[in-house]
């Protein structure tokens, strides 16, 4: 992790607007985020940090306040989503899914086929390359958004809670996976998720959000060394502490928000 | 239950076994129902016919339509109906799914373009291409080109309606990361909006298929000198029903045929399902 700031959230609000209501999914939310780093924004739901993430992602504009991605070179695209579920495309196999970035950028074909390769083989599913995601497990099918993501080269990775669906022995593999495949290109992660263990998991640093309207309340950062393993990181004192600290936060957000 | 020696008396695997047959006996005749019903209905008919049931000036059995069948196909008469009524239903489709599928998909894409087109959609629908056939044979004269363009009119209709459905039903999600991976609107088109709007799609094409037999029929008995719909009517007004019956059932063999073609296609063209 070098100490140049990667991405930069200034100030920043979206209101959804609607006749007579307009609900503020988050005000006044500033960031940054250092190249590197592996960031966790963790909150209870409706603390917009879907809309947050989809804001740096291209996908809505902001209200007010602006943010800037820092790019390193003009080759690279500016961020690449690892979206829930269902982001892969049905009508493509696994091999296009994973090229998809790579083929709406034009690249040409053999740099295209020899990267997808390298990720393919990196999340296991060369053997399943000509197979339509359908036939696969859920498991598999969030393999393939990693790998797709990676592949794509971007200067930052945005992580919409990618294994929320997975049921708990297949999500323990996966981020242990993407742990791996992470520390092979140490790029600039913001992951959203709600499970406290995921963040402290993943992360370097935890950011903690609070809900209606959506602020960040508290930071953490997780001490841990790498390489982790989800072993290490469950018998460590340090984070049976750090884990009661955040569920406090989350637990009075919560409580608030349902008064 | 145990007998003397302890056993259990029902071994799971042979239990299991036993239900696994009567599950194929029952998928077995399932199928056979399928091809026992049109053999029932027609040898009633056969039987209702020879016995006088049925009027035979009405309801020739089916074997004499079947030998009917035979010398029209032998005089080569036949063969001629077919292949222009054929060539016009090909034509024709053709004619009304292209378009149907072009303008679907930007209708499906571009709200202005949806807002501005559904109108018009909605308010030529209703009308039954075949009540406008007088006009059409006044545009393009009695020839095959004024069927095809009736065909196209009936069929244009469920395959836009269906296309755009199925561009209105791709997951949000999937858009979501056509964008985010920053896909140019050719490659959207192209690789999301036309396979993503596919399935439902061909379901507007199916159906446009059976309309397009529908019409062909009507068309041809209304306004024409040769096809399959030309031959039931004529045969009908000089009161030849075997030769009538040939036609009817020419159709409705081709009706069947392009269904499974359809079905088949569907399965080559929609392999992620």
């Amino acid at each position: 992790m070098s100490n140049e700031v990667k991405i930069s959230i200034e100030d920043l609000t979206k209101v959804f607007y609607k006749k007579n209501n307009s609900v503020t999914a988050f005000k006044n939310v500033s960031l940054e985020v250092k190249e590197g780093e592996f960031v966790c924004l963790v909150g209870p739901s409706g603390c917009g940090k879907t809309t947050l993430l989809r804001i740096l992602a291209g996908l809505e504009h902001p209200s007010s306040g602006q943010f800037s991605i820092s790019a390193d070179s003009d080759f690279r695209p500016l961020q690449s989503m690892v979206f829930q579920e269902k982001g892969v495309i049905p009508w493509l196999t696994v091999e296009e899914n994973v090229a998809f970035g790579l083929n709406m950028r034009h690249l040409p074909k053999e740099f295209i086929r020899k990267q997808t390769d390298i990720y393919l083989k990196k999340v296991g599913l060369r053997n399943f390359s000509k197979l339509y995601p359908n036939e696969l497990s859920g498991g598999m099918k969030q393999r393939i958004s990693i790998a797709r993501a990676f592949a794509n080269d971007p200067e930052i990775l945005l992580m919409d809670e990618p294994f929320a669906a997975l049921d708990e022995q297949n999500k323990f593999i996966l981020q242990e996976e993407l742990l791996s495949i992470w520390s092979e290109t140490k790029k600039t992660v913001l992951f959203i998720t709600h499970s406290i263990d995921e963040a402290l998991l993943l992360s370097d640093r935890i950011v903690l959000m609070s809900a209606h309207p959506g602020k960040i309340v508290h930071e953490i950062k997780v001490p841990i060394p790498r390489p982790r393993t989800m072993e290490q990181v469950r018998a460590n004192a340090e984070m049976a502490e750090q884990f009661i600290t955040i569920w406090n936060h989350l637990q009075q957000e919560v409580q608030r928000s349902r008064g | 239950m145990r007998d003397e020696k302890g056993n259990g008396l029902f071994d799971p695997y042979e239990t299991e076994q036993q239900e696994w047959k009567k599950q194929q006996v029952k998928e077995r005749s399932k199928q056979l129902l399928t091809i026992i019903s049109p053999i029932l209905i027609l040898l009633i008919w056969e039987i209702c016919s020879r016995t006088g049931i049925l009027d035979i000036r009405f309801f020739p059995p089916p074997s004499a339509i079947v030998s009917t069948f035979f010398e029209l196909a032998t005089n080569g008469l036949l063969w001629t109906h077919v292949s222009v009524s054929l060539y016009r239903i090909a034509a024709g489709f053709l004619l009304g799914v292209i378009p149907g599928i072009v303008i679907g998909l930007l209708m499906g894409l571009y709200a202005p373009i949806r807002h501005f087109i559904s109108p018009i959609v909605m308010a030529l629908m209703p009308i039954p291409t075949l009540a406008l056939l007088p006009i059409i044979i006044i545009f393009f004269g009695i020839g095959d080109f004024s069927k095809i363009v009736t065909i196209a009119g009936s069929v244009f209709f469920p395959v836009v309606i269906n296309t755009v459905a199925g561009v209105l039903n791709i997951e949000k999600v999937h858009l979501d990361v056509a964008k985010n991976y920053g896909a140019s609107p050719k490659d959207f088109f192209f690789k999301i909006a036309f396979p993503g709007a596919l399935p439902v799609m061909l379901e507007g094409i199916q159906m446009g298929q059976a309309i397009a037999l529908l019409t062909i029929v009507a068309a041809e008995m209304m306004g024409a000198t040769s096809g399959i719909g030309y031959l039931i009517w004529t045969s009908y007004k000089a009161f030849m029903l075997k030769e009538m019956f040939v036609g009817l059932i020419l159709i409705s063999f081709f009706g069947f045929l392009f269904s499974l073609l359809l079905r088949g296609l569907q399965k080559k063209i929609v392999p992620w399902r």
